[in-house]
């Protein structure tokens, strides 16, 4: 008789002698607290990008070649475009469920990196990041950056005009990397913008194979990593400790409820790219180098880029008749490697200033560690105005205030908000922690007196 | 008595075979036993049955419509829907279903005993070779060799020597301007308060130094260097529509809205709002950008219409090592 549980598992055991990994992994331990719950969304945005990605090669042409778009778009019809925006336009509008699998692929990408980066704030706050768990924070922040570049290229690929600005742009920010700049950005390129017909074939390889998989085994290094050292967890109980992990096993507890949220991050993907449009590609039209329109947006993620090119004064840094630093490299490259340094020094630079070298399992409630979190807020304010400040226009537009006053107000506002927050949000992490302290007295105070009396009852 | 002997015999024997074929309750269990839920396994049924009738619906949605008329919306809430029902349903197996066990177990640690293991086999190893240092340099000397080569062939994506291309233009001495249609623009057809955007005369127009953005401003109002005098005949007068700051075309023409504030029109990229002033051959007056826009020399002939008289001041597009540089304006 078969069995249909006993014979595969026997039949696999015999072939790869795996039942003593199988079984480890069914049992592995998964602390339980809902903010674990955002690198996993991370992580099935992924698996939706992949798979809605792979639907849209099969109707893309990466190409810049001129061709006359005729279809049932009619703003567009008969107009010279490229065969790259006429292929998207056409996956809008003349491939069944395509415009889904291509709104859907977009929104999937900006809540990647939105879960991506809100995943990281737990990190930081918590202190997860804390020996023995340096390296995964290493590769989150690699795989944070490495996403922004891939997304990056993913609409720039379109050829519609937003995505021709920022790839104007993003020859600019290339161009001004100091003394390579020019002849790394013309090898990439391969010629001045907007460049050889062969950069596209080099965006879309880039875009479609060589950076998700990077993505893919940095992803998984870092899941091998997690698995290899186990979650943190929260002192949520006396049987939480440093040295003890308490959590659901992988089997049977947590597998249906990641399948779970496997199937609703997915869903709420569709139903955003069912019914919210996003980028409306034919609505842009397509672009020429001789082309820009006003209130451009890149998608969000890109959105302190923007901030920082634009908040720059205006002046390039000369030796002679050289250019050393032109002015996009501030905002467009050492902006971002900053941020990027900050983060990846930050773990080694408070144990030098803590003197903690210990291995941490436990995660700190924010409040616990006020410097921190100050820091934290601090760092994260500054990034944070930045990223307004490159909807300045936006807010021009709403709200009528000039954006030379903007430009004036943040200037100055981005130095000085984040400093005020730091001493704020320390007194305020001293204070919770004071008081948490002062109730945990209480208790043991009260648990002290009870049992006095309990012992006097006794007693008589 | 004997035949009932001999009853009692089987009945005991066959109650212990019964006690042998069902060894597994004996055994210790590694998951707990939990209580049924038939209310739960009701609720996963109905969450089956609704992704069916979402995933009918996407498959109906699919075939029925045809690809200009098909309903974006009604294809995600299907397929959004189906897949909400499908994980509502693990939510329940999860939540409800499957046996829920808190376990603990130690955190991994560190193993200081394999790490001297690794650290001694990895010294051990080399107890034949002598002249270490020597062969970890070669050794390295080699496999940089090797890597540089591998690593050669990628300098065929671009001119990464000649940076010559940054510095080519397609304008010159009395090359007409036309529009984007290649027809010639007429000085007399360029009105002020609005800009055009030109090209030189049957050039490739997405060339980074082909694009002008043309004004005609008030002759009296401009307050151009002195060897750029004859550059604007009649107050007409070109630049380069790409940005000095990061290469985004100059499409806006900002005309004084609030003039004790903004006295002049001036020229505006989208990108980052660097701002530039016409009126003094395209210096910055706000903005990011570190450089003026390039202007170009304009001159009208015998039939009106507009021709360069020239190439343009400085290299065109956003700054690098050598933008500053003389311009040498070669051809292709």
């Amino acid at each position: 008789m078969i069995d249909p549980v006993r014979d595969p598992v026997r039949f696999i055991d015999e072939r790869t002698s795996a039942a003593p990994l199988i079984k480890k992994a069914m049992r592995y331990l998964f602390p339980d607290h809902w903010s674990f719950l955002l690198g996993e969304v991370v992580l099935y945005s992924f698996i939706v990008l992949i798979a809605t990605g792979i639907y849209l090669t099969l109707f893309f042409v990466p190409s810049t070649a001129h061709t006359i778009y005729h279809g049932p778009y009619k703003p567009l019809d008969g107009q010279t475009v490229s065969d790259a925006y006429k292929s998207a336009v056409n996956l809008s509008f003349s491939v069944k469920a395509g415009l889904l699998m291509r709104q859907t692929h977009h929104w999937a990408a900006d809540v990647f990196i939105a879960a991506m980066a809100m995943h990281l704030m737990r990190v930081f706050f918590t202190g997860a990041f804390r020996k023995p768990r340096e390296l995964i924070w290493l590769i989150g922040l690699l795989l944070l950056f490495t996403s922004l570049l891939e997304g990056y290229l993913g609409y720039s690929l379109v050829d519609d005009l937003l995505s021709g600005m920022g790839l104007a742009i993003g020859y600019g920010v290339g161009l001004s990397i100091p003394v390579i700049g020019g002849p790394m950005t013309l090898a990439i390129f391969g010629a001045p913008f907007p460049g050889k017909p062969e950069f596209w074939s080099r965006m879309f390889i880039t875009h479609v194979l060589l950076i998700p998989l990077l993505l893919a085994v940095l992803i998984g290094l870092h899941l091998s990593l997690v698995a290899a050292r186990h979650h943190t967890q929260f002192k949520e109980s006396a049987r939480h400790t440093e040295r003890r992990v308490v959590g659901l096993p992988t089997f049977p507890a947590q597998t249906p409820r990641s399948i779970a949220l496997l199937l609703f991050t997915a869903a709420v993907l569709f139903l955003l790219g069912g019914l919210i449009q996003i980028n409306p590609i034919w609505q842009w039209g397509p672009f020429e180098p001789w082309l820009a329109t006003n209130g451009a947006q890149p998608d969000w993620y890109l959105g302190w880029l923007i901030g920082a090119l634009r908040l720059m004064p205006s002046f390039d840094v000369t030796v002679g008749h050289f250019t050393l630093v032109p002015n996009p490299f501030w905002g467009g490259v050492l902006f971002p490697l900053f941020v990027l340094a900050v983060l990846a020094a930050f773990p080694w630079v408070e144990r030098r200033l803590t003197g903690d070298r210990r291995v941490h399992n436990l995660a700190d409630r924010p409040r616990n560690a006020p410097n921190r979190t100050a820091f934290g807020v601090a760092f994260l304010s500054w990034v944070f105005l930045i990223f307004v400040f490159g909807a300045a226009d936006r807010i021009f537009v709403l709200w009528g205030l000039s954006y030379d006053t903007q430009l004036f107000m943040f200037r100055i506002g981005i130095w000085v908000v984040p400093l005020v927050l730091f001493f704020v949000v320390r007194r305020v992490c001293r204070e919770l922690r004071a008081a948490d302290l002062l109730e945990e007295d209480q208790e043991r105070a009260e648990r002290a007196v009870a049992q006095r009396e309990g012992a006097v009852r006794a007693g008589t | 008595m004997r035949a009932l002997r001999w009853l009692l015999a089987v009945l005991t024997l066959g109650r212990l075979a019964r006690r042998r074929a069902q060894p597994e309750s004996e055994k210790e269990r590694i998951v707990p036993k939990g209580t049924p839920e038939r209310g739960a396994e009701n609720l996963v049924l109905l969450f089956f049955m609704l992704t069916m009738i979402f995933a009918a619906g996407f498959l109906f949605v699919y075939a029925y419509f045809n690809a200009s008329s098909m309903p974006n919306e009604l294809l995600g809430i299907c397929i959004g829907g189906a897949m909400a029902c499908l994980g509502g349903a693990f939510l329940v197996i999860g939540k409800r279903l499957v046996v829920t066990e808190e376990l603990d177990e130690d955190y991994p640690g560190e193993n200081p005993e394999e790490q001297e293991e690794v650290v001694q086999i990895i010294h051990e190893s080399g107890s034949r070779i002598t002249r270490k240092r020597l062969l970890i340099g070669a050794g390295t000397a080699a496999a940089g060799a090797l890597g540089a080569a591998s690593l050669a062939p990628a300098v065929s994506l671009g001119p990464i020597w000649d940076t010559g291309a940054l510095d080519r233009s397609p304008w010159r001495r009395g090359r007409r301007v036309v529009d984007e249609t290649e027809a010639p623009i007429r000085a007399a057809d360029v009105l002020e308060f609005t800009f055009y955007t030109g090209f030189p005369e049957g050039a490739p127009k997405e060339d980074i130094a082909s694009s002008l953005v043309i004004i005609r401003v008030n002759p009296a109002k401009l307050k151009l260097p002195p060897v750029r005098a004859a550059w604007a005949p009649h107050g007409i007068l070109a630049f380069s529509k790409i940005c000095t700051h990061a290469g985004c075309a100059i499409g806006l023409y900002r005309k004084p809205t609030f003039t004790p504030v903004e006295p002049n029109d001036a020229l505006v990229c989208p990108c980052h709002y660097s701002t530039f002033d016409p009126y003094t051959g395209g210096t910055v007056i706000y903005g990011p950008a570190g450089r003026p826009l390039p202007q170009l020399p304009l001159e009208i002939d015998s039939d009106g219409n507009l021709r360069a008289a020239g190439n343009f001041s400085a290299r065109v597009g956003p700054g690098w090592w050598n933008v500053r540089s003389k311009p040498t304006f070669g051809t292709d």
